[in-house]
């Protein structure tokens, strides 16, 4: 297959999820709103250690920025009747995979990198490593917006049901990963949850590019999020194409 | 070389087979019709030959390419308008347009002019910025297949394309694809409406049950089927004449204020009528005799496969 109409797809599907999907309500509540009120009930008022957990805050927006433009585009499309055209044209499951990963993860990296410079220009805080922050940043964005497509690739129309859904399960993953406790300080079985998820190595990887104590070898970190990015890219290339082997 | 080549085509969804072994060939500059009753796997075969969902078995050949193995290749040959294809609604006309055009790899300069001409031609240029959403039906249907004909294809998918729609828009839409069809492109359209498909078609595919029961000119299967004659009568006075019967009528069924007789001998049938008409006293106002119409052969095929 040559490349051009591959890489032309998936712009193109991107293209088309920003134009559209960046305006949808849920993208703002669930991206933007949800991670502010967060913030302010577990940050805000407290005598906590900014630098210490200034890198799981800015892996919690990320995480939470990237995977709520996913989940709304396929049911979306599919109670809007335009699902079906989108695959009558040059397309095809993968490139409107991967166009849609394109829409979330650039929604994510515009907001998480104007959390993130904000920051750490207003409260002073230091990166010991640039190049690993910005490789984090695209990485984790991409992970979490295959997530979000996941999510919306479970066969549901109504992206209401979706993005309950979504919420689901988003909202532990957050309490299990080291934002709010570091991983230094688990143990136990919460150690062990705590690995399962891939916002864990994010937070890991985001505290060692910001000097603080991370407990995973960065290199780790990157591989476990490349992993879980494969796994989810193609578990939903399975469940979209399982779901058209039924039928539209 | 053919435009379309469909072998064996077999699509299962659970235990129910919706399509079951159809082939066809479409020539290039072919009208060619797909019609069948609701259910009987017109819209899966549109949707397997488009690209859309993936058969069980069987191959699809567009312009010369397979569509298993090149489908985005495939695709760029063609033009859909799928049958809930509908446009994005929280984009304008025009930035519809655009972004067909950009999937299909225009330039901007090709995609300007081409959506110019595509709008006014479908009288949609003067709300060509409004956003589709606020647009009526038939409105939305000519930006579709507006957007369907962006790339000028030589292919052209419609799946039910004037259902539904008012009568101005059926008429743009029927004049702007026969006049495509006569600059070369090959057309494939699934309809209800028969006679549609009688005036627009070089050639039809009956469709029952998931099979092809019929793939002929619309002349040539009348013909096949001239022992399906009807006479029409109508009579001065109201006569009952449900459980009519005769050796050469097979089915008399009211028409309005006529009744229609079905039968493989017109000579017989009138002389049949002759002498009702003699017994009961009545007299003939109107007597009209046909051969079979589409729509004959279109029930009498298909309710042989039930």
């Amino acid at each position: 297959m040559s490349h051009k109409p591959f890489l032309r797809a998936i712009f193109v599907v991107g293209r088309k999820d920003m134009r559209i999907y960046y305006r949808k309500a849920p993208v703002y509540i669930f991206g933007l709103l949800l991670p502010t009120f967060l913030f302010f009930a577990f940050f805000v008022g407290r005598q906590l250690d900014i630098p210490k957990y200034f890198p799981g805050f800015l892996a919690m927006s990320l995480f939470f920025t990237s995977s709520s433009v996913g989940p709304i585009i396929v049911p979306w499309e599919k109670q809007a009747g335009t699902f079906e055209r989108l695959l009558s044209l040059p397309v095809s499951v993968t490139t409107i995979i991967l166009g849609d990963m394109l829409a979330g993860a650039l929604f994510g990296l515009i907001i998480s990198t104007f959390i993130g410079v904000l920051g750490i220009v207003l409260l002073g805080l230091s990166v010991t490593n640039v190049l690993l922050l910005a490789v984090l940043f695209v990485l984790g964005n991409a992970c979490f917006a295959a997530m979000g497509e996941l999510i919306s690739s479970t066969g549901g129309r109504t992206p209401s049901n979706v993005m309950m859904l979504s919420a689901l399960v988003r909202f532990p993953l957050i309490f299990i990963s080291g934002v709010f406790v570091s991983l230094s300080e688990m143990s136990g079985p919460g150690i062990i949850v705590a690995y399962l998820s891939p916002l864990t190595y994010l937070v890991d990887g985001l505290n060692a590019s910001m000097g603080q104590s991370s407990v995973i070898p960065w290199a780790v970190d990157i591989l476990v999020l490349v992993l879980f990015m494969t796994i989810f890219t193609f578990g939903t290339r399975k469940l979209l194409q399982r779901n058209l082997m039924k039928g539209m | 070389m053919a435009s379309i080549q469909v072998e064996g085509l077999i699509k299962r969804f659970g235990q129910i087979t919706a399509v079951d072994g159809v082939s066809f060939n479409v020539q290039k500059g072919e009208f060619f019709g797909i019609l069948g009753p609701n259910g009987a796997g017109k819209t899966t075969i549109i949707r397997i030959i488009t690209g859309i969902i993936e058969p069980n078995e069987g191959s699809v050949t567009i312009e010369g390419i397979d569509l298993a193995k090149n489908p985005l290749e495939a695709k760029m040959k063609m033009g859909c308008i799928p049958e809930i294809g509908n446009v994005y609604q929280d984009l304008s006309a025009w930035e519809n347009l655009d972004l067909m055009g950009r999937f299909y790899g225009l330039s901007h300069r090709e995609r300007v002019t081409r959506s110019e001409e595509l709008l006014t031609a479908l009288g949609l240029s003067e709300r060509r910025h409004d956003y589709v959403r606020t647009y009526s039906k038939g409105m939305r249907q000519r930006v579709s297949i507006a957007c369907a004909m962006i790339h000028q294809p030589p292919l052209l998918f419609l799946d039910e394309p004037t259902e539904g729609l008012d009568v101005h828009s059926r008429r743009v839409i029927v004049d702007l694809v026969k006049k495509m069809n006569a600059q070369g492109s090959t057309i494939v359209m699934t309809t209800h409406n028969i006679e549609e498909a009688n005036k627009l078609c070089h050639k039809v595919c009956i469709i029952n049950r998931g099979r092809v029961i019929a793939e002929e000119a619309p002349e040539k299967l009348r013909k096949a089927y001239e022992s399906f004659q009807t006479v029409e009568v109508a009579f001065d006075q109201k006569v009952d004449l449900s459980s009519f019967a005769s050796d050469h009528v097979s089915r008399v069924e009211a028409c309005g204020d006529k009744w229609r007789f079905f039968t493989d001998d017109v000579d017989e049938a009138i002389k049949r009528i002759a002498r009702i008409r003699e017994e009961q006293g009545l007299k003939i106002i109107s007597m009209v005799t046909a051969g079979p119409s589409l729509e004959d052969v279109f029930v009498r095929l298909t309710e042989e496969g039930r």
